[in-house]
C-alpha cells in the first residue's frame, strides 16, 4: 500500500432494536463524541474531512447528505456522503489520507431502521422498475431463492445454516452491545415458522439501530496521536449487478465477496487467508451468507464451510474464529451501519478490550459488509495491530 | 501525490423528458467517455458515479441499480452524493481514487433523470426538508432561492435586470452546446416579464429540470501519457458543507464555496 492509514479511534451509539427517546443525529452525536474522545480528546476542528454513508428512503429524507455536518462537528468542513456500506466509506476516507492531502479522516454510517413502518416494501424500491418491481418480490424471498440454489450447487444443508444461527446468537451472549443473544438448538432454526423455504425465520436477522464512528488518520499523525492504533493493511471492495438474473457466477455464488476480498488480499500480501487472518466478522445477514462469504472469502473450498462449523472450526475456541461478536444475528442488523460494527468489534479485539469475549494473542483479522438484498456489492478490511 | 489527468469524456443530449431508462442514460455517458479515449471497459480500473436524490429516480439504493449502465458490474463502485453539487464532488471522488494510488484509471459517471418525478420533480424537493419543522410548511427549492436571492440583491444593491443578466448570458451561451436542452435565447425583458416564481424569482431565472448523463474517464501521469496527447490535468480539488440549519446562515454568502476554494491541495 502506497501510504500507511490507521484507525485511531472509534465510537459507538445505540445498539437495540428501538431507540424512541432519541433521535438519529442525537444518536450521531453519542458515536461521535466516543470516538473522538476515544482518539485522544480531538476537537472536530482538527478533523480535516468527514465521510457518511447512508441511504435516502433508509432515512425517509432526500439529499439526506446535508444532515450529516452539524452531529459530527463537521459544518464548512470538507463533507461527502456515499450511498453504500460503512465500508465504502471507509475506504473513501483511506483514499483521502493517501492522497497526502488530509490527515485525519472521519466516517460515519448508522441505522435508525425503527422509525420505517416496512422495510421490506422500501427495499422492493431498489428492484429494476421495469422488470423486477412489478413482480412485487419481498426481499426475501430472493434470499431464499439464494440460499435454495447456494444449498443445491454446494451440498451445504439447512442443518449447517442452522448451526451458523446457533454460534452466532450464543457468541452474542457474551457481547453487552448484542441485542439478539439467545441459547437455542438447530432444531430450534429448522423448526422456527419459514419465511421462504428454505430460509427460515430465523435465518435472518432482526434491525436494530444504531451509529458507529470511526477516526482514521496518516501515519505521521496515527503515530503522534494514539498508542493503540490498528492499522489497515488492506482494503477491497466491488460491484456485482443487483438483477439476479444477469449475474455471471449465478445465483448460488457470493462474487462481489471473490473480487472484493482478492483485492483486500493483495494489498495486504495476504496469499493464504484461513492461515494468516486471526479471526473474521464476516457478514451473516441470512444464515447462508456467513457460509457462503467464508468460501468467497478463501478461508475453504466451495461446500466446506458448513463443514468446517460443524467441526467447531469457527466458534470462538476454533481454529479461526468467525463472528465472534454474535453477528448481525447475534447483535443486529444495522443496515449502512453494518460493514463499521464488524470493524468496530476486529478494532476491540485487537487492541485487547474486547471483554470477556476476547480472542487471545490475536493480530490479524477481516471485517467484510455485504449490502444485502438485492444488492451485489461487498467491501472487505483486513486489519492488524501490526504496521506491517 | 499522484498527478491525475482528465483523458477522456462525454455525455448525452440534456432533454426535458428523455425516452432511454436511468440505466441507459447512465450507458450513453459512459460508452461516449470511453470512445473518445479509445478506451474500454477492460481498461477501467474502478467506477466513481453519482446521481441524487433516489426519489427523481424512484429507485432504491439507485447507485446499485445504475452500476450496470456505468459500466461498474464486477469492479470497485463507489456512489457519492452531495445533493445538487454531485457532479463536481464525483470527480473529486474519482480523483482520490487516482491520486490515493490505489487506481491507475477511474471512470467518473453521472446520470439524473428528474422527468420520472410526476407531476414534477420540484415536488420531490418537500422531502429535503426536517419533517417535523420545515415540511410542514410545505416549502420547495424555489422558497430557498427566493430567500437567497432577495438576501444578496439587498445586501449588495443589485436589482432583478442585473440577475437576468445571467440568464440572458447563459442561455446565450447554451445555444452553441450541441448537448443544450434550452435552444432560445431570451432578453432581459423576456425574463423580468417572466412568470413569477416566488419572489424575486421567475421562471427565466431558474434552470429548467432536466434528463441526462455525463463522464470522465481519470487517469494517472502514466497511462495519461500513453492514452492521449491533451490531457486535462486536475490541479486542485476542495469541498466543504454548511450546516443543515439553513435558515441559521446569512443566504447572501456561500461560506461553504469559500472555504472549498481555499482548501489546499
Amino acid at each position: 500500500m502506497s501510504k500507511r492509514v490507521a484507525i485511531v479511534g472509534i465510537g459507538w451509539a445505540g445498539f437495540r432494536s428501538t431507540t424512541p427517546e432519541i433521535s438519529y443525529r442525537e444518536m450521531i452525536f453519542e458515536a461521535a463524541a466516543k470516538c473522538y474522545e476515544d482518539a485522544g480528546g480531538i476537537h472536530p476542528q482538527e478533523i480535516d474531512a468527514f465521510v457518511a454513508s447512508s441511504e435516502d428512503f433508509m432515512e425517509g429524507i432526500s439529499i439526506a447528505d446535508e444532515y450529516v455536518p452539524d452531529q459530527l462537528g463537521a459544518v464548512l468542513k470538507p463533507v461527502q456522503s456515499i450511498t453504500g456500506d460503512g465500508l465504502q466509506g471507509l475506504a473513501a476516507a483511506i483514499m483521502q489520507i493517501q492522497t497526502g492531502q488530509l490527515d485525519l479522516v472521519a466516517a460515519s454510517a448508522y441505522s435508525k431502521v425503527s422509525n420505517l413502518s416496512s422495510y421490506e416494501r422500501v427495499a422492493a424500491y431498489a428492484t429494476d422498475p421495469a422488470y423486477i418491481r412489478p413482480l412485487q418480490e419481498n426481499p426475501y424471498f430472493i434470499a431464499g431463492l439464494e440460499m435454495d440454489r447456494y444449498l443445491y450447487e454446494t451440498g451445504t444443508t439447512r442443518a449447517q445454516c442452522a448451526a451458523v444461527v446457533v454460534k452466532n446468537k450464543y457468541h452474542a451472549l457474551f457481547n453487552p452491545i448484542a441485542a439478539y443473544g439467545a441459547k437455542i438448538t438447530t432444531e430450534d432454526v429448522l423448526e422456527g415458522p419459514p419465511l421462504s423455504t428454505p430460509l427460515g425465520k430465523l435465518d435472518c436477522s432482526g434491525h436494530l439501530d444504531g451509529a458507529v464512528v470511526v477516526l482514521l488518520a496518516s501515519e505521521e499523525k496515527a503515530r503522534r496521536l494514539n498508542k493503540k492504533s490498528v492499522w489497515i493493511r488492506g482494503i477491497g471492495w466491488a460491484t456485482d449487478t443487483p438483477n439476479l438474473d444477469s449475474r455471471l457466477a449465478g445465483w448460488g455464488s457470493a462474487d462481489y465477496a471473490r473480487l472484493a476480498g482478492e483485492k483486500a488480499y493483495a494489498m495486504a500480501g495476504i496469499t493464504a487467508p484461513r492461515r494468516e487472518i486471526d479471526f473474521a466478522e464476516i457478514d451473516d445477514t441470512f444464515s447462508y451468507k456467513e457460509l457462503q462469504h467464508l468460501e468467497a472469502l478463501q478461508f475453504c473450498a466451495r461446500g466446506e464451510a458448513g463443514k468446517l462449523l460443524e467441526q467447531g472450526f469457527f466458534i470462538a475456541a476454533g481454529g479461526c474464529p468467525v463472528n465472534v461478536s454474535g453477528g448481525s444475528l447475534g447483535v443486529g442488523y444495522l443496515h449502512e451501519a453494518n460493514g463499521l460494527h464488524r470493524l468496530l468489534e476486529v478494532v476491540l479485539q485487537l487492541r485487547g478490550e474486547a471483554g470477556r469475549r476476547q480472542l487471545p494473542g490475536v493480530k490479524m483479522g477481516l471485517a467484510f459488509a455485504w449490502r444485502g438484498i438485492p444488492t451485489a456489492t461487498g467491501v472487505a478490511v483486513v486489519l492488524s495491530s501490526e504496521e506491517g | 501525490m499522484r498527478k491525475v489527468a482528465i483523458v477522456g469524456a462525454g455525455m448525452t443530449k440534456f432533454v426535458r423528458r428523455a425516452l432511454e431508462t436511468p440505466k441507459e442514460l447512465a450507458f450513453e455517458a459512459a460508452r461516449t467517455a470511453l470512445d473518445s479515449c479509445g478506451m474500454r471497459l477492460a481498461d477501467i480500473d474502478c467506477v466513481a458515479h453519482g446521481t441524487a436524490p433516489d426519489a427523481f429516480d424512484g429507485i432504491h439504493q439507485n447507485g446499485e441499480y445504475l452500476i450496470d449502465g456505468c459500466g461498474g458490474w464486477q469492479k470497485p463502485t463507489m456512489r457519492v452524493y452531495v445533493g445538487g453539487a454531485t457532479g463536481v464532488q464525483a470527480v473529486i471522488h474519482g480523483w482520490y481514487h487516482v491520486a490515493s494510488g490505489q487506481f491507475d484509471t477511474c471512470l467518473v459517471v453521472c446520470e439524473e433523470k428528474m422527468s420520472s418525478a410526476m407531476p414534477h420533480a420540484q415536488g420531490f424537493f418537500l422531502t429535503i426538508f426536517v419533517h417535523t419543522t420545515e415540511r410542514p410548511l410545505q416549502p420547495n427549492l424555489l422558497w430557498i432561492f427566493a430567500l437567497e436571492m432577495n438576501r444578496y440583491m439587498q445586501r449588495y444593491g443589485y436589482t432583478k435586470e442585473d440577475m437576468a443578466l445571467v440568464a440572458v448570458n447563459n442561455k446565450r451561451n447554451g445555444l452553441k452546446h450541441p448537448a443544450s436542452q434550452f435552444k432560445e435565447e431570451v432578453t432581459v425583458e423576456d425574463v423580468l416579464n417572466s412568470e413569477v416564481m416566488a419572489y424575486p424569482v421567475s421562471r427565466l431565472d431558474v434552470s429548467p429540470v432536466s434528463d441526462g448523463g455525463a463522464a470522465v474517464v481519470l487517469a494517472s501521469e502514466r497511462v495519461a501519457r500513453r492514452v492521449t496527447d491533451k490531457p486535462v490535468w486536475i490541479e486542485g480539488v476542495g469541498w466543504a458543507l454548511d450546516t443543515a440549519y439553513w435558515a441559521t446562515r446569512d443566504l447572501y454568502y456561500p461560506r461553504y464555496l469559500d472555504r472549498a476554494a481555499r482548501m489546499e491541495r
